[in-house]
């Protein structure tokens, strides 16, 4: 049977839609996002759509709206997804997440002789830094270890 | 300029302004650190000295620069005695530490410790060594040493060893930078400088070259910083011989060098300088032990407000 694409993941009334995810990285951004099993609102995803620019992942929170600063954590492992931000079934918003400049407690440092992994009151901090368009690195602040690599798979 | 309250953790949060500042005064400083002067600047001041690990050097010469300067030193004692066995953080130990000195030194083990320390002590931390990460101290030492034996602008300067993990000649190289300088990287493959650094440098206008033979480089250089080669950073100890035989400073290699050529070694060594260059006017390794005395007594001096 053939299935309509847009019946994959269906319009919501009202929340938030994050598109052009990295392929595969819809659970990591609802981890960077820190959504749990104690999250209320009705999530759906949708994982290695088939969009015009490839495969990609697509979130959608309903009656939910993030902070823009929540959302642009979303850059740390996919630098190129869009936000949009939906009202009556429509597109009120659409912007792309924006690389902040530092990051605090969702990030662990994979050095582990860092401070940040011993068991003192501290969360850990990292300077934001842009390699090239599709990559990010993190330099913790405490031990300048530089992480540039499955940053996804460090999240708290 | 005024460094009163400044933390020292790492020398890349100084300007080469500030860097100069701190040098100056130690140049001041040196008649007391040698004994000759009497100067009791920290006269009623109490510096905290808190060792978390062994580091006799670090230790006496900061307790010498306290003492010549007629302050008073608080000691952690044994590791094993203190709080901290009873499980207390870092933290609280800085929080608590801060109402009984007016400046803390601080060695610890943990990468970022010093940072950390910042953030929940009221006085000023002085970076003692923190992991493998910064060691502030020695880096003002040893560009002291290179002013007073050499000089720092535009230098020509050789690092040999074990340039992967030697921190002390990453933030050297940072810190020289900030003069403009040729460098010269010597080391087996296998220790190289990390990429990042050297990219880093050629990227603010230095020019780098890499090599693994001392030879090559001896008659070109004027000052040459070694380092020692630790066995434990090789997997098969014949290669540790192979690289430790390769990078020794021998009388011999020395007669092809500049004569003003100056050798640093944040010490200690075992047997990449021969005993035979101890003698010679080359030889800065144990005047860069002693410049550590007036660096020190000028960081404290500046840190606690003392000298404005």
């Amino acid at each position: 049977m053939r299935v309509k694409r847009d019946l994959k993941i269906q319009a919501i009334e009202c929340g938030t839609v994050i598109d052009h995810i990295k392929a595969g990285q819809a659970l990591n951004v609802l981890r960077i996002l820190g959504i749990s099993s104690d999250f209320r609102a009705t999530i759906s995803f949708v994982m290695n759509a088939s969009g015009a620019r490839g495969k990609k992942d697509v979130v959608k929170i309903e009656d939910k709206n993030l902070s823009i600063e929540e959302l642009n954590r979303i850059t740390l492992i996919s630098p190129k997804a869009t936000i949009n931000i939906i009202r009556d079934f429509k597109v009120v918003q659409k912007n792309n997440v924006v690389l902040p400049s530092y990051v605090e407690g969702i990030v662990r440092c994979t050095n582990p002789n860092c401070i940040s992994n011993s068991s003192e009151p501290i969360k850990s901090k990292f300077s934001v830094l842009q390699e090239d368009e599709e990559r990010v690195a993190l330099q913790c602040l405490y031990c300048e270890h530089i992480i540039s690599e499955n940053i996804a798979e460090n999240l708290l | 300029m005024s460094l009163k309250n400044r933390h020292v953790i790492s020398v890349k949060d100084f300007s080469r302004e500030e860097i100069d500042y701190i040098l100056d005064t130690a140049e001041k400083l040196e008649p007391v650190a040698k004994g000759e002067k009497r100067l009791r600047l920290l006269d009623g001041k109490i510096i905290a000295l808190l060792f978390f690990e062994p580091s006799t050097r670090t230790r006496l010469s900061f307790e010498a620069a306290v003492h010549r300067l007629g302050g008073q030193v608080l000691h952690l004692g044994s590791v094993e005695a203190s709080s901290v066995m009873k499980g207390e953080n870092l933290a609280d130990t800085m929080r608590v530490i801060s109402n009984y000195a007016d400046i803390i030194v601080l060695r610890h083990p943990l990468d970022g410790s010093a940072r950390m320390a910042t953030e929940f002590a009221s006085v000023p931390i002085i970076n003692g060594g923190d992991g493998s990460v910064n060691h502030p101290t020695q880096t003002f030492l040893d560009l002291f040493t290179i002013r007073r034996e050499s000089h720092l602008e535009g230098l020509k300067i050789a690092m040999a060893g074990d340039l992967k993990y030697g921190r002390t000649v990453h933030s050297l190289c940072h810190a020289l930078s900030l003069y403009g300088a040729e460098m010269t990287f010597v080391s087996p493959p296998e220790l190289r400088m990390p990429s990042e650094i050297v990219r880093d440098l050629q990227n603010n206008g230095i020019s780098v070259k890499e090599t693994d033979s001392l030879e090559e480089i001896i008659g070109d250089v004027e000052v040459l910083y070694m380092t020692r080669v630790q066995k434990e950073r090789f997997l098969d100890p014949a290669e540790y011989e192979k690289v430790k035989n390769k990078l020794k400073i021998t009388g011999d290699l020395l007669s092809t060098a500049d004569p003003n050529l100056k050798i640093l070694h944040p010490l200690p060594r075992v047997d990449e300088i021969f005993p035979e260059v101890d003698s010679t006017p080359h030889a800065s390794y144990f005047k860069q032990a002693f410049y550590g005395i007036p660096i020190r007594m000028a960081l404290l001096a500046l840190a606690t407000g003392v000298i404005e």
